[in-house]
């Protein structure tokens, strides 16, 4: 206060729909063209977190909206910051992330005469993002910001970018924030058609061999205690694809886990075999089906999405239905009737006995059998943030889900490089979680700058890195498709971790040895600050069930 | 299969890209795409004609309806609606095979805009149909250029696609 005679400008009216929205947080790196905004953002009780890298800013602030389920925002400058942002950008749009990403732009005058910095973000971001905006008047501003959210954080969410030119972002704004968002074009469904819950309400009275099918829709919607009640209520099992993880807990007895080309047996051959496939929020992913054409061969489709335009882009659908997952599944409930599936269930006993989730014979230190002692310490609850590669299929399958909003990966884009930001993000949204890190030598390599901005927050990040010097998923294609020519995969230049983390303050640890992983884990979670666990395995692990290109799911390769 | 959309559009700058790059992004064909402003200046209208079987219709229609741009989108294949193009075609013609041009242009009840030494410049406009078998006439003279604008299209009667027949982005 006191300040009340500083000019509004186009930057400070930024920062009063920021505060509107509720925004304490953002991610960010600074430049020229964006220090209008960092000037304004200094006046405000918004706390900004300085990253290394700016695609870190957008995966953390994407880890923070995952975990907290609200809005993640980041900042960036013009040219170079921007394009910096890229793949976190792309990241986002595939998992559907609510994040908004203000970037500086050159001034107005200067836009498209190839200015130093200067890049077209917004062409660039046009096919990664759910919306972006140029803004050339400063007028407009206040509504760009506010429908931003709007957009970001409504309907299927996805990653919104505002690019501000400098002259704007200085320009006096008198406009003030709308009361309202208005966009004739943007409408989401929320509350399913009622001639489809019925249909679908009739489709579950007749089916004998039901399977829910849960995504990350049930997730970001937070349906996940109406995806219980309906689960329990007809006697349906539940598997769920990779940003489903968690949407149901592992450990109920009606939970099969997840489906897919790497998913756990007993959920692939359930849905080979069920008669009706319910989808609650998922794509059906090209790594989820497998060959398409043999996908679910005795089922009938049900699909429930928010997004129309998902359902039939994949698979053939029998039933659609649009519409938010807890709507619907609210709308449903009272609709459908208890039922029960004695012999359906049974057979699901049987695959599981028959088909359980094994690894085979290996090195030293069995990976999944590290990730299942975690999952025991921490008791499903820890949020796990993850790399891509074998590490993250184990983490995925061998960990033990409880609860929503405790996986964290890159699932649709897979990419390497987005577990630190994410986890630093995820333990800045959830101080009173543990945050572990399950990670590959190679991942973490793509962003281990990030210990830097994890440290100089304080943060007690477990840090639990798998590490076989290799890309040992590419070396694992390579063995399948390749003829086990092993080529570009094997680091013979990495560092030493432990000693790595410690330069920066943090602590790190060994494993080497089986009976050295529990007491490193505990120590691990004993310990306040960072800790870093060089967990060492063998190059020749693999991801088990593996189901092979153009196979049905039911057709995986398991451990001898 | 072709089919004729008819889009209306927030009268934005870079609207048009947007909607070119979903067509290119993912893989569809357009045939023809036209754009110009509404009776409301803060609207344009497109009329794009796409190439493709049902479920890629389907896709494109439900991909479009997703732009926050889109205000409006309605497939108008099925709806008996006027659908015209414009075309420019510069011919050649020496003076002796003016005459048998000026028929020509007749017969399409064409006009003709320009006159050179040797080449005229035609203005048509009519379904696709005619305007082909236009240029197929013209062709044995020697076409020099051909500009069309792609179709544009308007529901007969007192039907309109306009905003107040549905205000969501939803319907398909
Ligand atoms: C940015 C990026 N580049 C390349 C790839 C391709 N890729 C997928 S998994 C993988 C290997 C990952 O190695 P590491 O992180 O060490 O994990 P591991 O498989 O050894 O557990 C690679 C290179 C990718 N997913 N992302």
């Amino acid at each position: 206060m006191g300040q009340e005679t500083r000019m509004r400008t186009g930057a400070r009216a930024v920062m009063e729909v920021l505060e509107a929205e509720g925004v304490e947080l953002v991610f960010g790196y600074p430049g020229g063209a964006v220090l209008p905004l960092y000037h304004e953002l200094a006046q405000t009780s918004i706390r900004h977190v300085l990253v290394r890298h700016e695609q870190n800013a957008v995966h953390a602030a994407s880890g923070y909206a995952r975990t907290s389920g609200r809005t993640g925002v980041c900042f960036a400058t013009s040219g170079p910051g921007a394009t910096n942002l890229v793949t976190g950008i792309a990241t986002a749009y595939m998992d559907s992330v609510p994040v908004v990403i203000f970037t500086g732009q050159v001034p107005t005058s200067m836009v498209g005469s190839d200015a130093f910095q200067e890049t077209d973000i917004t062409g660039i971001t046009l096919p990664i993002t759910k919306h972006n905006y140029l803004v050339k008047d400063v007028d407009e501003l206040p509504r760009i910001v506010k429908e931003a959210f709007y957009i970001a954080g409504t309907g299927r969410p996805g990653p919104v970018l505002i690019d501000i030119p400098k002259d704007v972002a200085l320009a006096p704004c008198q406009t003030p924030i709308p009361e309202k968002v208005e966009l004739r074009g943007y409408k989401p469904t929320y509350q399913g058609h009622p001639g489809q819950l019925r249909a679908l309400a009739r489709l579950l009275k007749e089916a004998r061999r039901p399977l829910l099918f849960a995504g990350g829709g049930v997730i970001a919607s937070g349906a996940e205690g109406y995806l219980r009640e309906l689960a329990e209520k007809i006697q349906a099992p539940v598997a769920t694809s990779l940003t489903g993880l968690g949407a149901f807990p592992e450990d109920h007895p009606l939970s099969l886990g997840m489906v897919g080309l790497h998913g756990k047996p007993c959920a692939n051959h359930a849905v080979m075999e069920c008669d009706l496939l319910v989808g609650l929020g998922v794509r059906f992913d090209d790594r989820v089906t497998g060959a398409v054409e043999k996908f679910a061969p005795q089922a009938k489709i049900a699909h429930v999405d928010i997004d129309p335009a998902e359902i039939g882009k994949n698979v053939r659908v029998d039933l659609p239905l649009v519409g938010d997952i807890g709507c619907v599944l609210k709308e449903l409930l009272p609709l459908v009737e208890p039922a029960r599936h004695p012999v359906w269930l049974e057979r699901i006993k049987t695959l599981r006995n028959n088909y359980p989730l094994t690894y085979g014979p290996g090195g030293e230190v069995r990976p999944q059998w590290v990730i299942e002692r975690l999952g025991e310490m921490t008791r499903g609850r820890a949020i796990i943030a993850t790399d891509v590669g074998q590490h993250q299929m184990w983490a995925a399958l061998f960990y033990g889900y409880t609860e929503p909003r405790t996986f964290i990966s890159s699932c649709g884009l897979g990419t390497m490089g987005y577990g630190l930001p994410a986890a630093i993000g995820a333990a800045l949204a959830c101080p009173d979680k543990q945050v572990w890190l399950i990670t590959g030598d190679g991942s973490f390599q793509m962003a281990m700058a990030e210990i830097g901005t994890a440290v100089e927050q304080g943060l007690p990040l477990k840090i639990l890195l798998f590490n076989n010097e290799s890309l040992a998923m590419v070396r694992q294609l390579q063995h399948f498709y390749y003829d086990k020519r092993y080529t570009a995969v094997k680091f013979t230049g990495n560092p030493d971790f432990v000693r790595l983390v410690e330069c920066y303050g943090a602590k790190g640890l060994r494993i080497t040895k089986q009976e050295e992983v529990v007491p490193v884990l505990a120590q691990a979670m004993q310990e306040e600050c960072l800790v870093l666990i060089d967990c060492r395995i063998s190059e020749e692990e693999m991801v088990y069930p593996m189901v092979l290109n153009g196979a049905a799911l039911n057709e995986m390769l398991l451990p001898e | 299969m072709k089919r004729t959309l008819s889009v209306l559009v927030e009268n934005r700058p870079g609207v048009l890209t947007r909607v070119a790059g979903l067509f290119s992004r993912r893989g569809y064909n357009i045939d023809s795409l036209a754009v110009g402003r509404t009776e409301n200046p803060s609207i344009s209208r497109m009329t794009i004609v796409v190439d493709g079987d049902e479920q890629i219709i389907e896709q494109v229609c439900k991909q479009l309806n997703k732009l926050i741009d889109v205000i409006k989108l309605s497939d108008i294949t099925d709806d008996p609606h006027v659908g015209r193009e414009l075309m420019l075609i510069k011919v050649n013609a020496e003076p002796a095979v003016r005459g048998e041009i000026m028929q020509i242009v007749d017969i399409f009840r064409a006009r003709i805009v320009d006159i050179a030494r040797n080449s005229l410049i035609i203005e048509a406009t009519g379904d696709a149909d005619k305007i082909d078998a236009l240029e197929n006439a013209l062709r044995p003279f020697g076409i020099r250029e051909v500009v069309r604008t792609g179709k544009i299209a308007m529901l007969r009667g007192a039907k309109t696609k306009g905003m107040e027949a549905s205000g969501d982005g939803t319907g398909d």
